[in-house]
C-alpha cells in the first residue's frame, strides 16, 4: 500500500508528518520527506495503515491518497 | 485539382532511401505532398497499430516510449482524444519548429492516422505560437476525416510535458498535473488521451505508407529508424539534421559542417540531458549513451568548446531551468533556486566548505518530489557535469578556473 | 414540560455558541502551519472537527426543542427561510441563517473528498459570516437577553474571536512558518543572461549528398 503525495496540492502543512513520524519527516521547507527516499509514492507498512488513513483524512489540502 | 489528387494518387512503391526520409518526403504544400507521398492511406486502425509495433517506433519527444504500447493503451479506452505535441519547450531544440514549417502535411497525416489507430473522436495540435499560422494554412488546404483544433503553446520549458499538454488542450493552464491519473486513461475532459510528439507522428505517416521493413532499414536493430537532431554551438552549419540511430558523434558533427574549434564535451539530449566526452566514436543511441547516463532525448547535441568552462555552461542552464519552475510543487519551487545558487557559486570559483555536499544534499531533496520530472532532469544534468568536469570542480574549489574563458566573461553554451 | 423544553433550548443554544467559538478560533489557528494553543497540528484539526460536529448536534437539539415548544411559534419552514417566524422574526431569522450556513459548511466538509478542494474551501469561508450571525442571534432572541451572565459569556466569546483575527492579520502569524518561497514566484536570477542561441541560427533542413549511415541503410 502506497501513500501518494499530490505535490501540486501539498502546501507543507505538516499534519501527515505528525501522524506518520515513522515514515515521514519534514524537509528544509516543511514539506513531507519520505524517510525511505521515495518521492511521490511512499510505501506504508501494514501496521501503520490506520494512521495513514487518518493522515489522508486530516490533510487540509486533500493532497494525500492511499492506493 | 487537389481533390482528385487526394484520392487517386497512390504512394510510390518504395519509401525514401537513406536517412533523409522526413527531409525527402516532407514538402510544404499539399499538392507537392500528395504528389510525393500519395494521399492519406486508408489503412485500418488495428493494422496501423500492428505496423507501428513491427516497426519498433519509439517516441521522438524525449522519453523514447514504445509508440505501439501507447496506441494500444489508448485504443482500449472509449471516445479517445489524439493530441500532436509540437510545443518544443526545450530552447536547444528546433526540430519541431522545422518539421511544422517544412513538412506540416506529414505531421497532419500522422495525426489523422494515429487518431484512427486509437479510434479518437477529437484531434488537437499543440504548437508554438509562431507556428500557428502555418499550421492553419496547411489545415485549410486539407479535407481530413477528423477536424483538428490548433492550440498555441506558451513559450515555457514545462509547457511541452505530457500532462501540461493535456491540461492546456482541455482549457486549463499549461503546467504538469499530478500523476496519480494517467492521461492514457483520463486526459482531456476525462477521456483517454494519446499525446505524441509531432516527429513521431511524421514517422508514423511514412511507416503506414511504406511498411515496417522500410522503417527498419535505418538505425540499429534495437533502435530502428531516424531522428531529427538539432546541432548548435561551435559547428560550421548549425541546424536540424536527420540522422539514423547509432550514428557516431563524429559523423553527426560532420553533417553540421564540422567544428569551428576544438571541443571538450557535448551536451546530449537537451537541458535535462547529460554531458558526454567529445570523442568521435561515441554512438548516439540509448545503448551507446547509457554508460554516460545520457540518452538521445529529443535529439539535441550541443558541443562545448575546449576553451569554455563546462561548469559555467552548466550553471547557465541550471539557472535557466530554475527559472522555469511551474511554481506549484514546494520542493521544486524552493529547492531549484537553492541548487542554482550553489552551483553558480561553484562556477564562479566562490568556494566554501562542503559546497559539493550541499549540491548533493539539495539534489537528493528535489528528485522525485514534484508533479513532473523537471527537478529530476535538472539534477541529472548537474550530476553529469560534476562527473564530466571533475578536474574543473577541484580547481574551482581551490578558487581558480582552468578554462581559457572563465566565468568573468558572459559565457554561453554556444559560442 | 414546556419549561424543560425552554431550558433545553436555551442551554443548547449557549453551549453551541461557545463550541462554535472554539471551532472558529481553531480554524484560524490551523492556517499557521505550526502547533498552536499547545496542540500539535493534527490535534488542532481533530478538535476543530469534533467541536463542530458536537455543535451541530446541539444546534439540532436546540432547533427541535423550539419546534416542539408552543411558545416559540416556530414552524418547519422557519428552519430554511429566515425572517418569516411568527415570534421575534428578526432574531429568529438570524438563527435560521446561521443554521443554514452551519449545515452547508458541515455537509460540504464531510463530503469534501467527493466535492473537491475548491468547492469545500469556498463554502468554508462562510464561517466568517456564520459566527457573527449566530452571536447576534444569541444576543437578541433568547429570554436571557439582558441577563448578566449571558452577556458576559457573549462578550468573552467575541473578544476571543476578535483576538484570534487580530493575531491572524498581524505580523507574527507567519503562515507556514515563513521559511519558504511563495509559490509561483520565478527565481530572481543573479546577473546571468541566459543564452538562447537557437533563436539566432537559421533552421534550414539540410540535404546532405552523402548519407550519414550506420547500421544498414540502403
Amino acid at each position: 500500500m502506497n501513500l501518494h503525495i499530490n505535490w501540486t496540492a501539498c502546501d507543507g502543512r505538516g499534519l501527515c508528518a505528525e501522524l506518520l513520524p515513522e515514515i515521514l519527516a519534514e524537509d528544509d521547507w516543511g514539506y513531507p520527506l519520505a524517510r525511505s527516499g521515495a518521492g511521490a509514492d511512499v510505501p506504508v507498512p501494514p501496521e501503520l495503515r490506520q494512521h495513514a488513513r487518518r493522515a489522508v483524512d486530516r490533510c487540509p489540502r486533500l493532497a494525500l491518497r492511499l492506493g | 485539382m487537389t481533390a482528385m489528387l487526394d484520392t487517386l494518387v497512390p504512394p510510390p512503391r518504395t519509401g525514401p532511401n537513406g536517412s533523409h526520409r522526413l527531409l525527402l518526403a516532407g514538402v510544404t504544400t499539399l499538392d507537392d505532398h500528395v504528389r510525393r507521398n500519395g494521399g492519406l492511406p486508408e489503412t485500418a486502425g488495428r493494422q496501423i497499430r500492428s505496423l507501428v509495433a513491427e516497426a519498433g517506433l519509439t517516441g521522438r519527444g524525449g522519453a523514447g516510449f514504445p509508440t505501439h504500447r501507447k496506441l494500444d493503451a489508448v485504443a482500449s479506452g472509449r471516445r479517445a482524444v489524439a493530441v500532436g505535441n509540437g510545443a518544443e519547450g526545450e530552447p536547444a531544440s528546433r526540430k519541431d519548429h522545422a518539421l511544422l514549417s517544412h513538412a506540416p502535411h506529414l505531421v497532419l497525416d500522422g495525426l489523422q492516422l494515429a487518431a484512427r489507430a486509437v479510434d479518437a473522436r477529437e484531434a488537437h495540435l499543440y504548437v508554438p505560437s509562431d507556428a500557428v499560422a502555418g499550421v492553419h494554412a496547411a489545415l485549410a488546404a486539407r479535407r481530413d476525416p477528423l477536424a483538428v483544433t490548433v492550440h498555441a503553446a506558451p513559450d515555457a520549458f514545462v509547457a511541452g510535458e505530457e500532462s501540461a499538454v493535456v491540461s492546456a488542450v482541455g482549457g486549463g493552464p499549461a503546467i504538469p498535473q499530478d500523476k496519480s491519473v494517467r492521461v492514457i486513461e483520463r486526459g482531456v475532459r476525462g477521456r483517454p488521451t494519446l499525446v505524441q510528439n509531432v516527429e513521431t507522428l511524421a514517422h508514423l505517416a511514412l511507416i503506414v505508407r511504406y511498411g515496417a521493413d522500410w522503417f527498419r532499414r535505418a538505425g540499429t536493430t534495437d533502435e530502428p529508424g531516424t531522428f531529427l537532431a538539432t546541432l548548435t554551438g561551435p559547428v560550421r552549419t548549425p541546424g536540424v539534421y536527420e540522422l539514423p540511430y547509432g550514428v557516431l558523434v563524429g559523423d553527426a558533427i560532420a553533417a553540421a559542417g564540422g567544428v569551428t574549434e576544438p571541443l571538450q564535451a557535448l551536451l546530449v539530449g537537451g537541458y535535462h540531458g547529460a554531458w558526454v566526452p567529445a570523442r568521435p566514436d561515441v554512438e548516439i543511441s540509448r545503448a551507446g549513451l547509457a554508460r554516460y547516463d545520457a540518452s538521445p532525448g529529443a535529439g539535441i547535441v550541443v558541443p562545448l568548446a575546449a576553451r569554455s568552462c563546462g561548469l559555467v555552461a552548466t550553471a547557465h542552464v541550471v539557472t535557466y531551468l530554475a527559472g522555469q519552475r511551474a511554481g506549484q510543487c514546494g520542493p521544486c519551487v524552493n529547492g531549484l533556486p537553492r541548487l542554482a545558487e550553489t552551483f553558480i557559486a561553484l562556477a564562479h570559483c566562490r568556494s566554501y566548505p562542503d559546497l559539493v555536499s550541499q549540491v548533493d544534499r539539495l539534489s537528493r531533496l528535489v528528485v522525485g518530489r514534484g508533479a513532473c520530472k523537471h527537478p529530476d532532469g535538472t539534477v541529472r544534468l548537474i550530476r553529469s557535469s560534476l562527473r564530466m568536469f571533475a578536474p574543473e570542480v577541484s580547481a574551482h574549489l581551490t578558487g581558480w578556473c582552468t578554462a581559457a574563458r572563465p566565468a568573468a566573461h558572459s559565457d554561453r553554451i554556444a559560442s | 414540560m414546556t419549561e424543560a423544553l425552554w431550558y433545553t433550548a436555551r442551554g443548547t443554544g449557549v453551549v453551541s455558541l461557545l463550541l462554535l467559538t472554539i471551532v472558529v478560533v481553531l480554524g484560524i489557528g490551523s492556517r499557521a502551519g505550526r502547533p498552536v494553543f499547545g496542540l500539535p497540528r493534527f490535534a488542532v484539526s481533530l478538535v476543530h472537527r469534533n467541536a463542530s460536529l458536537m455543535a451541530t448536534v446541539l444546534i439540532a437539539i436546540h432547533v427541535t426543542t423550539l419546534l416542539t415548544d408552543p411558545y416559540a411559534h416556530l414552524k418547519l419552514l422557519d428552519l430554511l427561510v429566515p425572517f418569516d417566524a411568527a415570534y421575534r422574526a428578526a432574531w429568529v431569522g438570524l438563527g435560521t441563517t446561521a443554521l443554514d450556513l452551519v449545515v452547508a459548511i458541515v455537509v460540504t466538509s464531510l463530503l469534501r473528498r467527493r466535492l473537491g478542494a475548491r468547492t469545500w474551501r469556498a463554502v468554508h469561508w462562510f464561517a466568517y459570516a456564520m459566527w457573527p450571525i449566530a452571536w447576534v442571534h444569541g444576543i437578541g432572541s433568547g429570554t436571557d437577553r439582558g441577563s448578566a451572565w449571558y452577556l458576559a459569556l457573549a462578550v468573552a466569546a467575541a473578544t476571543t474571536v476578535a483576538a484570534a483575527l487580530i493575531w491572524r492579520l498581524g505580523p507574527t502569524f507567519a503562515t507556514l512558518g515563513g521559511r519558504r518561497e511563495p509559490r509561483s514566484t520565478p527565481i530572481a536570477t543573479p546577473n546571468y543572461r541566459i543564452p538562447t542561441p537557437i533563436n539566432r541560427i537559421p533552421t534550414p533542413i539540410n540535404r546532405i549528398p552523402t548519407p550519414i549511415n550506420r547500421g544498414g541503410t540502403q
